[in-house]
């Protein structure tokens, strides 16, 4: 699909800003997930500057669509989509983990505005987006429930009860993202417990897959056109993902899962990010 | 004759009366509805009725995304899978944001029987009741349920309603008023104070008449809210106690033994006797023959109070 030149160069400062204020934050809290922060912040991006229909000033709209982030421990990056999105100053990003902050090391949806469900232990994020799309069932609401996954979730077995019971259930307003950035705490997945195949499984269960390079714009929003599309069953995009995405010694490096990088990395980090939107 | 009445089947009659009241109550379940008597709910409004199958955390977790969009959900099955198997669901993602969710238990307590320990939910409470924003209610009779649940569906927060499997005594009529957080005064206060929940209110009161028999007249508390405790009950209650006895089908760690214990030694320190599962794993069996072998039939609790005074 066509999309104007504006819009993706927009879209893809609006994800550079993202990485940006993770490095900040996980910086000034010196502690923090910035890896996971880096590879979500394209996806981020489309969702909450083209894709999903919401107003940051009414956040608790019924008929707003909505996003969780399961991998909540990715958080720099969701906290700085949703202040940029207008949802609270950017200024309070840099509050982030320190005491009296609404901004906790983990999503709290009651403390921070747009966070639609807590998140942190892994794997649970798509059974809140089965439940939340069963509640608009019920309620006949019009509205899409995205789900954003890592690594860690796919190798919960909690996330594959939600995935046998939206594919069995034809949940199709529910789309569930996987940044796969093949990265965890402890190493490369494909190491500790490889999640391939990846399509051949999510067919398996019943639901429709599209594989997107996920630092593409275009093919992120194509993804995201295909899945709000009426289907007649649940669709997850697998956009693979680099950890650390944007600054050179990060990419690829599982180390940055769970480290906070220090004010000389930060300043270099900051320096890569401004030169490639120059 | 005794009149016998299961608890869950007053549920389950409940539940179709609540389910016209409350247009939002949505009833999940994870296989045994059978068990749960969800069925007639299910029958009647099928659009706020799901079966998840045998799959308790996606179960709970799909609860909390329910409540975000305004439903009360009624999450069903039995105590062990529910606290157990969902219990970071419940603890992390329902408890903490304090979701409108409201698990439903029963096979609470060792009265499952036959299906042995690993049926038998002797911790529930107390892992329950150590999570913040969490009620945790257990009726004792079949009459006490659809009072306590209402208030359960009405209260804005996490409930875990724990009920037992098999038919008990009914010791209320329909005149009892029943409020959360307020324990049931039943005897009046004497030298020994009882403090009971679920179906060992019951052996409270049978304790009681054989003790009254022996000239010891003995107070019954029954603590249907375990959490909130009613300390001004315990307060009233114990003032004239020489002798504070819990009786709960639960391990004596931090159930209502537990919770009894601690108020007591903030509050108004008096001995403590806890009658329960005495931190162990029992075993198959006939509950009565259970009840006898572990400890926690009424005669057992008369001996142990006879003694004391000894």
């Amino acid at each position: 699909m066509g999309y104007s030149s504006e819009l993706i160069k927009d879209l893809k400062e609006k994800s550079n800003l993202i990485r940006q204020e993770s490095i900040r934050m996980t910086c000034s809290a010196a502690s923090g997930h910035p890896g996971g922060s880096l590879s979500e912040a394209d996806i981020l991006s489309a969702l909450y500057f083209h894709v999903m229909t919401i107003d940051p000033q009414n956040p608790k709209l019924i008929n707003r669509d909505r996003l969780l982030v399961s991998k909540g421990h990715a958080c720099p990056g969701w906290y700085a989509a949703l202040a940029l999105r207008g949802y609270f100053p950017v200024e309070e990003l840099s509050t982030f983990r320190q005491i009296n902050s609404r901004l906790q090391g983990h999503p709290d949806m009651r403390k921070t505005p747009g966070v639609e469900m807590t998140a942190g232990p892994l794997g649970n994020g798509l059974s809140g987006g089965v439940g939340i799309a069963l509640g608009a069932q019920i309620q006949s609401l019009d509205f899409h429930t995205f789900v954003l996954i890592g690594e860690g979730d796919f190798q919960e077995g909690c996330l594959w009860e939600a995935a046998m019971f939206a594919g069995f259930h034809k949940l199709r307003k529910l789309t569930c993202i996987f940044d796969h950035n093949d990265s965890q705490v402890d190493g490369p997945s494909h190491e500790i417990l490889d999640v391939s195949p990846i399509k051949e499984k999510w067919r398996a269960f019943n639901w429709e897959v599209c594989e997107i390079d996920g630092h593409d714009m275009t093919q992120i929003l194509d993804a995201f056109a295909w899945a709000k599309k009426p289907h007649e069953k649940p669709t997850i995009i697998l956009a693979h993902t680099i950890k650390g995405k944007g600054v050179s010694f990060m990419e690829g490096q599982a180390e940055w899962h769970g480290k906070a990088p220090n004010c000389e990395q930060a300043e270099q980090a900051l320096k890569e990010l401004q030169e490639a939107i120059q | 004759m005794t009149e016998v009445k299961m608890l869950r089947e007053a549920f389950g009659k409940a539940l179709v009366e609540y389910g016209s009241e409350y247009p939002n109550l949505v009833v999940l379940d994870a296989d045994i509805s059978a068990s749960l008597k969800t069925g007639e709910f299910a029958k009647k409004f099928p659009e706020r009725h799901f079966n998840f199958g045998v799959a308790e955390q996606n179960m709970i977790m799909s609860a909390a995304g329910l409540a975000t969009t305004g439903l009360i959900p009624l999450a069903c099955t039995y105590a062990t899978f529910s606290t157990m198997r969902a219990c970071e669901q419940i603890r992390s993602m329902i408890c903490y944001p304090k979701l409108n969710v409201k698990i439903i238990a029963t096979h609470g307590g060792i009265e499952v029987g036959w299906d042995g320990p690993t049926h038998q939910a002797t911790e529930d409470i107390a892992m329950m009741r150590s999570i913040p924003n969490m009620t945790v209610v257990v009726p004792a009779d079949a009459t006490a349920v659809k009072p306590l649940l209402r208030q359960a569906i009405e209260l804005d927060g996490p409930v875990y309603f724990r009920m037992g499997r098999n038919p008990v005594p009914v010791i209320y009529n329909n005149q009892q008023r029943f409020t959360l957080g307020e324990a049931i005064k039943i005897r009046k206060s004497g030298k020994v104070l009882l403090v009971a929940a679920g179906i060992m209110v019951s052996t409270a009161l049978e304790t009681a008449e054989m003790l009254a028999d022996e000239g010891i007249e003995c107070g019954i508390l029954d603590m249907h809210t375990i959490k909130p405790l009613d300390g001004a009950a315990l307060l009233d209650f114990t003032k004239s106690s020489d002798l504070v006895v819990t009786l709960e089908d639960h391990n004596i760690i931090g159930g209502l033994g537990g919770a009894v214990a601690e108020w007591l030694s903030e509050n108004n320190p008096k001995p403590l006797i806890r009658i329960g599962v005495r931190d162990i794993f029992t075993e198959s069996g006939d509950p009565k023959e259970l009840f006898k072998k572990y400890s926690m039939d009424s005669q057992y609790a008369f001996t142990t109070i006879t003694k004391f005074f000894n």
